[in-house]
């Protein structure tokens, strides 16, 4: 024991070492950043996959029945479009929407979710909601995928032009990782964040040309509202997938637009709200854990 | 004593001040910010944290302890790096690691190795370490049978295991203990501290937050008491030890004081003949005492009210430890040329003078009052009449510190023989 006398004097602080700054966003280095987003994310998966006994067929049930109802009631009931596949249309933007409500829907509560780590242990906080953005593109690709199977019955033809979806994707997944960091942040100040978000979900699905494709509004005269929602990245990139995945006779985001340059605007909302949601969450990362 | 060195200390804080705001009304929905943008949100500033300073030294095991809000587990999250200090400095020295409660992360639906991989990331391993580590982990703590089960489904005392294999597997050189960590039954806390111990030995610097001060003694090197966010004290562990039990104590006894009259509405049997009143401690000077210094004289008092009248009643005292054993017993069941005949509401001060050489720590009085003689029955018994704290320079782990010399003879060839070289 090396007991010292009582009237030892104070110590010094140690000549080096590191100093404790508390929490934020990005802390403790970027490989245990993404470690641990990855770490997160795929055990968040394991569980909805893995954890009952339909496991997939579960995660599968939401946008395919979505898929089934629209179906039916606007193809066979009342007709919206008589496109070319616009089952695959229809399915396709159902899958990115979903994508989009999960990423940033699940984002609302999930530190609040994670709150006894938070509480509990020093991490980057912003690992929470990337793995919360992360599980939603696992989702993404499986989904995907069935989309991919619907068009081959369908008769599609795999294509090289396809590949152009991946910057799509890069863009949407900005746009989601953004709103997601925003809405988590926020959430713990405001909790009636959950319900104004799901009614936001609402008007989004309406409003990101999911149903009623852009060319149906062109037809019905509407074109200038057609253009204003295309500002909506998510509007922008179903519109463009669907150019990409189905062919001509669905426009190309920029034409629909009036000109390659209008893209522009899209893709400014998508990086704006990805800075304003790290900058938010960076800001409100060091005190989360008193605040809860 | 020359001060230590810088690169001698591991942990160093300095005039670390640390408040919380706590809204007085909880407008926690973005309706109420927008229906009254103007109303100023009030809060109460709580200060957790007034301008510590400390430094611990390498391969030191440091206490922390103090009463329940006193800032302890403040200050273990201000050095963990879960708050952020509102003024002041931390220097940490060396790879830390903290823990403040096991398996977070944990979660029910999942196996044992993804909880595990989970777990060592969290607490600072990297995902190749935990991978690697996994088998000596689930072999640590004995569940290589159960490694397929869903955590939901272990047994409380296997996810403790479990937990605490991951967390001993982190190398640090800086080690952040709660003392929650040393919870579960007996076996598992010696398990606890065992390892505590190797810690120490293998010259790891352990921050060790705590307020059980039989720990603190057993296994600090040095103490810091905290109260209401200040320093109190950093001291050996006996000293801050008994200044805690003081601390406590004064506490309590404020409480005691401002109720006089009948104070210790003590039940008692419905047909009790009598009532405790009041109780106190005098000191050899007379003076009212809080707390008592082991060794020194005191009178113990309980002042008794007798609601009916009574033959020969027999007054008996027992202190008892934090255990309930009973640790003196003063009766004067045996006492025949004392007794006496009392009216109904004669006023009775039964005074119990002795050294109490009782191991330190909380004793509480018992009184009792019956017929003289072995065997005859109660008529009322009070229960915590008095209460009272011993603090002493050292605890040595008996129940008492008797007077006793201790030696040792022989020759010094026989000495060296029977001791074995350490």
């Amino acid at each position: 024991m090396s007991a010292l006398p009582a009237d030892t004097p104070p110590l010094e602080m140690p000549s080096k070492g590191q100093e404790v700054t508390g929490p934020s966003a990005f802390s403790g280095g970027l490989s245990r950043f993404a470690a641990l987003t990855r770490t997160m994310a795929v055990q968040e998966f394991k569980l909805r996959f893995f954890g009952s006994v339909l496991g997939y067929v579960w995660q599968l049930m939401r946008p395919i029945m979505l898929f089934g109802v629209l179906y039916v009631m606007f193809t066979v009931i009342l007709t919206v479009s008589n496109q070319y596949l616009f089952g695959v249309a229809l399915l396709l933007g159902i899958v990115l929407y979903t994508f989009f409500a999960e990423a940033t829907g699940t984002a609302v509560t999930c530190v609040i979710d994670r709150e006894n780590m938070v509480r509990k242990i020093q991490f980057p906080r912003m690992v929470i909601p990337m793995a919360v953005v992360l599980t939603a593109c696992f989702n993404l690709v499986l989904n995907l995928g069935v989309v991919f199977v619907f068009g081959m019955i369908s008769g599609l033809r795999p294509h090289w032009s396809w590949l152009g979806l991946l910057p799509l994707l890069a863009v949407l997944v900005a746009f989601s990782a953004g709103i997601a960091m925003l809405l988590s942040a926020l959430y713990v100040r405001y909790r009636d964040m959950q319900p104004i978000w799901d009614v936001a979900l609402q008007i989004t699905f309406y409003g990101s040309l999911i149903l009623i494709p852009f060319e149906t509004i062109l037809r019905e005269g509407y074109e200038t509202l057609g253009r204003v929602m295309l500002v909506n990245p998510l509007a922008a990139v179903v519109q463009e997938a669907r150019h990409l995945i189905l062919g001509s006779e669905y426009l190309s985001a920029g034409d629909a637009m009036g000109g390659s340059l209008f893209l522009l605007a899209p893709l400014a909302v998508a990086i704006a709200t990805f800075a304003l949601g790290l900058w938010v969450f960076n800001r409100e990362a060091p005190r989360i854990a008193e605040e809860l | 004593m020359p001060r230590a060195a810088g690169h001698d200390v591991a942990i160093g804080v300095s005039g670390a001040c640390k408040s919380f705001r706590i809204p007085r009304e909880a407008t926690h929905t973005l309706k109420e910010r927008a229906l009254h943008p103007l109303r100023r949100r009030g809060f109460d500033e709580f200060t957790a944290l007034r301008d510590v300073s400390f430094g611990v030294r390498r391969g030191e095991f440091f206490g922390v302890v103090g009463r329940n809000g006193s800032g302890k587990s403040t200050l273990l999250k201000c050095l963990a790096g879960i708050y952020g200090l509102d003024r002041g400095r931390i220097l940490v020295d060396g790879r830390m690691s903290t823990f403040i409660e096991l398996g977070v992360g944990f979660n029910p639906d999942l196996a044992a190795r993804d909880n595990v991989i989970m777990n060592g990331i969290m607490l600072g391993l990297t995902a190749r370490e935990a991978q690697a580590r996994y088998d000596e982990i689930i072999d640590f703590a004995e569940l290589r049978d159960y490694q397929e089960l869903k955590l939901k489904n272990y047994s409380s005392g296997m996810y403790v295991r479990l937990a605490f294999s991951v967390a001993i597997q982190v190398e640090a050189d800086i080690l952040l203990i709660d003392e929650v960590l040393a919870v579960g039954d007996a076996s598992f806390q010696q398990k606890c501290f065992d390892i505590f111990n190797d810690m120490r030995d293998a010259g790891r610097t352990v921050l060790f937050v705590t307020h059980d001060m039989g720990s603190v003694t057993r296994l600090c090197d040095r103490a810091l008491l905290l109260e209401h966010g200040d320093v109190v004290l950093i001291d050996e562990p006996d000293a801050v030890a008994n200044r805690y039990l003081e601390l406590n104590f004064a506490r309590e006894q404020v409480g005691i004081e401002e109720a006089e009259g009948p104070v210790l509405e003590v039940p008692a049997l419905s047909a009790a003949p009598i009532r405790a009143r009041r109780a106190w401690i005098e000191d050899e000077a007379g003076e009212l005492v809080t707390a008592c210094i082991q060794g020194q004289r005191y009178v113990f008092v309980t002042s008794v009210e007798l609601l009916a009248e009574l033959d020969e009643p027999a007054f008996t005292i027992l202190f008892l430890n934090e255990h309930h054993h009973d640790m003196l017993v003063a009766t004067t069941a045996f006492d025949r040329d004392g007794a006496a005949h009392y009216r109904a509401g004669a006023r009775v001060d039964v005074a119990v003078a002795f050294d109490p050489l009782f191991r330190p720590g909380r004793y509480t009085c018992t009184l009792i009052v019956g017929h003289p003689g072995i065997g005859q029955p109660e008529l009322t018994r009070c229960e915590n009449v008095l209460s009272f704290v011993i603090s002493g320079p050292y605890a040595t782990g008996g129940l008492t510190d008797l007077p006793h010399e201790i030696s040792l003879r022989g020759t010094h060839r026989r000495a060296e023989q029977a001791i074995p070289p350490a």
